[in-house]
């Protein structure tokens, strides 16, 4: 198995790691530090409102532009190299054996999904440079390598607690099989206590799959009991991750479109926010 | 912040976009001007269209960052047309240049793009440039002497003040410079006004008054076909230079259908086809201008800025026009690729000369690429079939010939293919060796053939060994020297 842990200049980046060393051990994988340096963000150039086209003017204009992005880029190279050196010996101090570093441009998700063979799961930060300390916001990578659904993500809180139980958020939908899938597969979490919460009511159809889950879990050596609430779902999960203390949240995410989303609002995303702890979250 | 996606593409950079689209707008002014006056129609035809498509462009384009307008390679194809036809004609094709361009949009055959290779670009810019500059020619013939100095005042400002401050722009020194001159002293040099009208309103919406017939269909069809090809050419090269710039991509079949919603809409508005600007787009990049909030300000304040100062804007004088558009010509220029003519390939020079040459004698930028891409075409397919080798080796007893091919076979070098074999020679057996050759099509495999059959009236038996797959599949499929009663079917041989 595979950790990619997806880092950046933020304050997330440390809690990133721990999170990452924590799931690394818990599996028994590997865990890649990955740290892209957006080429677009903060690019300055040069402002010359004279109007004026000159001889061979596009390939003067474009030799300029190379030269201030290659002076920027190789500053922002060095900086992420030291960045990623950091990220890994705190990894590897936490008792990870194999851990590699990767520096790439670009886009955040191109990379995840070339990625893809490599990685099995990925840690990112709920909020990343960009929006570092608004706390209404999500970073902006975050939903986008949600909804490319190649991978669980693992996003990290602000800080790294010990992990020690945590609250499955049941909602009967196809994402939720596909957390039971994977944690029956890697027996992650297995030695933690957990609760399966559905929001809704006993007697349903739903509450009669949320039991076949628990069963498959139990049959799976998983220490799991269920809870059944009614009431609005974004609230009542942050209600009981309170409630029951738990350190992490396990959930679905991203079930609706984004046109859905972006009218109704997203659950996910309320949760996400909401939430203090770190989430688990497969699309 | 930094955003991304539709957000960062329209408030990325929200005050350099407004700043260079101020600067793109006071540029565009004069060429809009410059382009109505090479296709024979009022100087607020051209101004109408630059608003309209720059504006639309921005909501509808692919490329943020470029700008599209009214353009001098699309009015020269235009010209014949409104001399003949007259204007209602003109906007009837502008509307289905843009509905042409939606289905090229909609087929997204932006791909095709890759055949027009760099060769026919570099001539498409230089002829370009060339027609710009030979379309200021009848405003400095039989013309007031005081239109020289003018025309060379107004170029020093524009190439001699950006060494001084590079905050105004040096075209717009110029422009303001010779007109308050020109009126000062009342001096005797034509101006805009004498052009035609200029806009005094916002544009209202019209429908092109011509008869509904097949005639009026098929006249503007061989109007609109190549004003869609080159406004698609000339967009997407734009395009690719702006990429480059930003060091990103673009999504090439957007901004055609985006172009053609432009046209369909402009026509609809009393404007003329456009298309994207190189020169404008490189004025645009260079100012800061990165995001489509750039071209909605350069098209809303050219407006703007006509309806306010409409007066004024008659009064410029033609000098300080062909001044601004002289600078365009030289900037559109590729100088380099005159001094490249000693260095590139020979037959990369011919292409872009020719695709020159073509454009120049026509008029017409569509007939010159179509050149270019063929030519680079057959220069092409001439190289690829020098690439192709036979050697032979005789067996001690002197009976047996094993022919060894290697390289590319096909229409191109199928003779040279058959005319390597020694038919003369009395063998037994003659083995041809293909594995590292490859049959490309009919002709070779009739080249194939034809050596087969040769060496067989020969009492030669032939074995054909290694043919490849890719190979072997249009042979298996063409061929008849392997099918039992081949003589049969090659008559009088």
């Amino acid at each position: 198995m595979n950790v990619l842990a997806c880092i950046d200049q933020s304050s997330f980046a440390e809690s990133v790691c721990d999170h990452a060393a924590w799931l690394a051990k818990e599996l028994e994988a590997s865990v890649e530090v990955l740290h892209i340096t957006d080429h677009l963000a903060g690019s300055i150039s040069p402002v010359d409102h004279s109007g004026r086209l000159g001889v061979n003017q596009s390939d003067e204009l474009l030799a300029d532009l190379i030269a201030i992005d290659e002076q920027r880029n190789r500053i922002m190279h060095q900086q992420g190299r030291l960045l990623l050196e950091a990220a890994a010996n705190r990894v590897a101090s936490q008792g990870v054996s194999r851990v590699t570093q990767r520096l790439g441009h670009g886009d955040l998700l191109d990379h995840i999904r070339s990625h893809a063979s490599t990685a099995d799961i990925v840690v990112i930060g709920k909020r990343g440079e960009t929006v570092e300390t608004t706390s209404e916001h999500l970073g902006r990578n975050l939903e986008r390598v949600i909804r490319l659904g190649r991978h669980p993500v693992l996003i990290a809180s602000e800080r790294f607690q010990p992990i020690d139980s945590y609250l499955f958020a049941f909602d009967g939908g196809k994402s939720s099989g596909a957390i039971i899938s994977l944690l029956v597969e890697s027996k992650l979490l297995q030695k933690l206590k957990g609760t399966m919460l559905l929001v809704g009511k006993h007697g349903t159809e739903l509450a009669s799959h949320l039991g076949d889950a628990v069963r498959r879990l139990r049959s799976s050596h998983f220490e799991i009991d269920e809870h059944i609430v009614s009431g609005e779902p974004a609230i009542t999960i942050l209600e009981t991750i309170e409630n029951r203390n738990a350190s992490l949240l396990v959930m679905g995410a991203y079930g609706h479109s984004r046109i859905r989303s972006r009218v109704v609002g997203s659950t996910t995303t309320e949760v996400i926010l909401g939430c203090n702890k770190p989430v688990l979250v497969v699309h | 912040m930094v955003r991304t996606g539709w957000q960062g593409e329209w408030f990325g950079t929200v005050k350099a976009d407004v700043l260079a689209g101020m600067v793109v707008a006071l540029a565009l002014i004069p060429e809009a001007i410059a382009f109505s006056i090479i296709a024979g129609v009022d100087p607020k035809v051209g101004l109408y269209a630059s608003f309209s498509i720059a504006v639309i462009i921005a909501f509808a384009g692919g490329r943020p960052g470029m700008i599209s307008a009214a353009t001098g390679a699309m009015a020269l194809l235009m010209v014949d047309l409104v001399k003949d036809h007259g204007l209602q004609y003109l906007f009837a094709a502008t509307i289905l240049t843009g509905l042409l361009q939606i289905l090229c949009g909609a087929l997204k055959i932006a791909h095709v793009m890759r055949f027009v290779s760099n060769s026919v670009m570099t001539g498409f810019v230089n002829a370009l440039a060339i027609l710009i500059f030979l379309a200021q020619v009848p405003e400095l013939t039989n013309v007031s002497w005081l239109t020289y100095p003018m025309v060379a005042i107004g170029l020093a400002i524009i190439y001699i003040l950006p060494r001084f401050t590079t905050a105004v722009p040096s075209p717009l020194v110029c422009i303001v410079l010779l007109t308050t001159i020109s009126i000062a002293f009342d001096l005797d040099v034509r101006t805009v006004a004498s052009m035609g009208d200029l806009p005094t309103s916002l544009p209202t919406f019209l429908i092109p008054d011509v008869p509904l017939t097949l005639e009026t269909l098929t006249i503007i069809l061989r109007y609109a076909i190549p004003l869609a090809i080159v406004g698609l050419l000339e967009s997407q090269m734009t395009a690719v230079i702006v990429d480059d710039f930003t060091d990103t991509r673009s999504n090439k079949d957007r901004e055609n259908t985006g172009q053609g919603i432009a046209n369909f809409a402009t026509g609809f508005l009393g404007g003329m086809a456009g298309c994207a600007m190189i020169g404008q787009s490189v004025i645009n990049v260079k100012s800061g201008g990165r995001g489509r909030l750039s071209a909605l300000v350069a098209g809303t304040f050219l407006l703007g800025l006509i309806l306010i100062l409409g007066d004024i804007v008659g009064k410029m004088p033609m000098p300080a026009l062909v001044s601004v558009m002289i600078m365009v010509s030289i900037g559109t220029f590729s100088w380099k690729s005159i001094s490249n003519l000693r260095v590139h390939p020979r037959t990369s020079s011919v292409v872009m000369l020719a695709t020159v040459a073509v454009v120049v004698y026509t008029h017409n930028l569509a007939y010159g690429v179509l050149v270019g891409v063929l030519l680079s075409a057959i220069f092409f397919a001439w190289k690829i079939g020098q690439l192709f080798d036979m050697r032979s080796t005789i067996s001690d007893d002197g009976r047996t010939r094993i022919y060894l091919i290697s390289g590319q076979v096909f229409f191109a070098s199928a003779s040279k293919f058959v005319n390597a074999f020694d038919f003369d020679e009395s063998l037994d057996n003659v083995t041809i060796d293909v594995t590292h050759a490859h049959f490309w099509d009919i002709s070779a495999v009739a080249a194939l053939d034809k050596v087969v059959l040769k060496f067989r009236r020969d009492a030669t038996d032939v074995t054909v060994l290694g043919m490849n797959e890719a190979s072997s599949t249009i042979v298996d499929k063409l061929a008849i020297h392997d099918k039992t009663d081949a003589m049969d079917y090659v008559p009088g041989h």
